[in-house]
């Protein structure tokens, strides 16, 4: 076994990569996964089925294969995008896909009842989704929708296929100059090990912090 | 006094079953009528027919002189002005006592925040729940729940309030805490639609009450003809039954 500190240096250069796809996908994914959802559930029937084929479609293949029809594909068709743009894209539409089956069941555990109690005080529909249905879905949904954050950060590795210089890249770029794969992967294995760790306690803080009681996961199940 | 509420033939079918066949009365401002009769008759389900909640399949209902059934009423801005009781509450369990009887004066109305907090707590105030303002639903008793959401309603200043068996799921002991802010606001002169089992109430309060059953109004009059010498047999009954099993608490 051999160690050097540089090593640790080096990798961390691609710690800020790491977090911002993550974080920019994550994003994505939060948006169209709500989005995806509310079409869903509350859609008519074109709605139900386009958003319905959308997330089988990306639950249902690979995240790798996705990111090289992103990347590798899309310029066939003339659409040239830069490495950080195809990941962003790729990840984010295969996140949301995931989140937005998160959110589906979250809306649809929310009590029936809510939503009539909204309706009869005059609010419309979308008032009613807004002011009452998402502020507990979301709350409900933070525990399952924390596991999804978590596997997007471990997932963002595979964009080193694509030559970008993540963790994963980094790792790679150093250990195929120096050969010692097993130190220099172990390093990257827990660098995000302390990532997911951070984020995982992050989170967690930020479901206490929005607790309800009686609602959510920790609450009794009325 | 003028009509507030006339409602007129509303049917309404469940599949094989028409759960209302063809009900129709009226109530004029400042009045109370208790609905009655065995469960499944279709009390709550007319209630639901009025303000829409649930589209009734037939038949016309309107406020004043706004037809509430006609397809090109804007319904929110009709049951923004009629409140509704649940059984089960239903309040907003991501909100404070403050917050369900402030959210929608702010976002149906558009009533300032400042505002709609004094509106709020007084509304509390007179359900007798100012020192819960900061409370969620799931840290209140089922009475406190059922006050708080007639304060929901009333910071709406509605016409007409629907009460849908407001003290049904409630256990024994808490029932009467409900009752009494029912009774003072019906003396205050709120127009209120009752549906509910508990007799003492309709005696207290009721100028009028509706016996249905299957689906239709058997009888309808004032309490103490209604209680002393119904016309139908079948009224008669109930009301011994049901007096004998709920008692007379007030």
């Amino acid at each position: 076994m051999v160690f050097k500190w540089e090593w640790v240096s080096g990798l961390a250069k691609g710690l800020p990569l790491t977090l911002e796809i993550t974080f920019t996908c994550i994003a994505v994914g939060i948006v169209l996964g709500v989005l995806l959802a509310l079409a869903r559930v509350y859609g008519g029937r074109l709605l139900r089925m386009v958003s319905g084929g959308y997330i089988q479609f990306f639950r249902g293949t690979p995240l790798l294969v996705q990111l090289f029809i992103v990347y590798f594909g899309l310029p066939n068709w003339g659409i040239k995008l830069s490495p950080f743009i195809s990941a962003i894209l790729a990840l984010g539409l295969n996140t949301a896909a995931y989140q937005a089956e998160y959110f589906r069941g979250a809306i649809q555990a929310v009590r029936g009842g809510q939503t009539m109690a909204a309706r009869s005080l005059g609010m419309s529909m979308p008032q009613a989704i807004r002011y009452v249905i998402l502020p507990q879905a979301l709350r409900l949904v933070l525990p399952s929708w924390s596991n999804e954050f978590i596997l997007m950060l471990k997932y963002s590795s595979i964009v080193f296929t694509i030559a970008l210089l993540d963790l994963m890249g980094q790792g790679k770029r150093l250990a195929s100059r120096n050969f010692r794969f097993f130190e220099i992967f172990i390093i990257v294995a827990l660098f995000y090990l302390a990532l997911v760790f951070v984020v995982s306690q992050v989170l967690r803080l930020i479901e206490r912090r929005v607790r309800i009681p009686g609602l959510g996961a920790e609450g009794e199940a009325r | 006094m003028s009509t507030l509420l006339r409602v007129e033939d509303i049917h309404k079918r469940y599949g094989q079953e028409e759960v209302l066949k063809g009900v129709s009365f009226e109530m004029v401002k400042g009045e109370t009528k208790v609905v009655i009769g065995p469960s499944g008759t279709g009390k709550s389900t007319l209630l639901r027919c009025i303000n829409r909640l649930t589209p009734a399949d037939r038949g016309r209902v309107w406020l004043e002189d706004e037809e509430i059934t006609h397809t090109r009423t804007n319904i929110n801005k009709i049951r923004a002005q009629i409140g509704f009781v649940f059984q089960s509450f239903n309040l907003f369990s991501h909100l404070t006592a403050l917050g369900n009887v402030r959210i929608a004066p702010t976002k149906v109305k558009g009533m300032k925040k400042a505002e709609a907090n004094r509106l709020a707590m007084e509304e509390l105030e007179r359900v007798g729940l100012a020192d819960k303002a900061k409370a969620y639903p799931a840290e209140l008793s089922g009475g406190q729940q059922q006050r708080v959401s007639i304060a929901r309603a009333l910071a709406m200043f509605p016409k007409l309030i629907l009460f849908d068996e407001p003290t049904s799921a409630l256990d024994p002991e808490l029932i009467g805490e409900v009752l009494e802010v029912m009774i003072s606001l019906a003396k205050d002169g709120m127009t209120m639609l009752v549906v509910t089992h508990e007799m003492g109430f309709a005696r207290a309060v009721a100028d009028e009450i509706i016996f249905m059953e299957h689906g239709v109004i058997v009888e309808q009059g004032s309490p103490s003809q209604m209680f002393t010498r119904p016309k139908h047999a079948r009224t008669g009954e109930f009301l011994h039954k049901i007096t004998e099993l709920y008692g007379e608490t007030e």
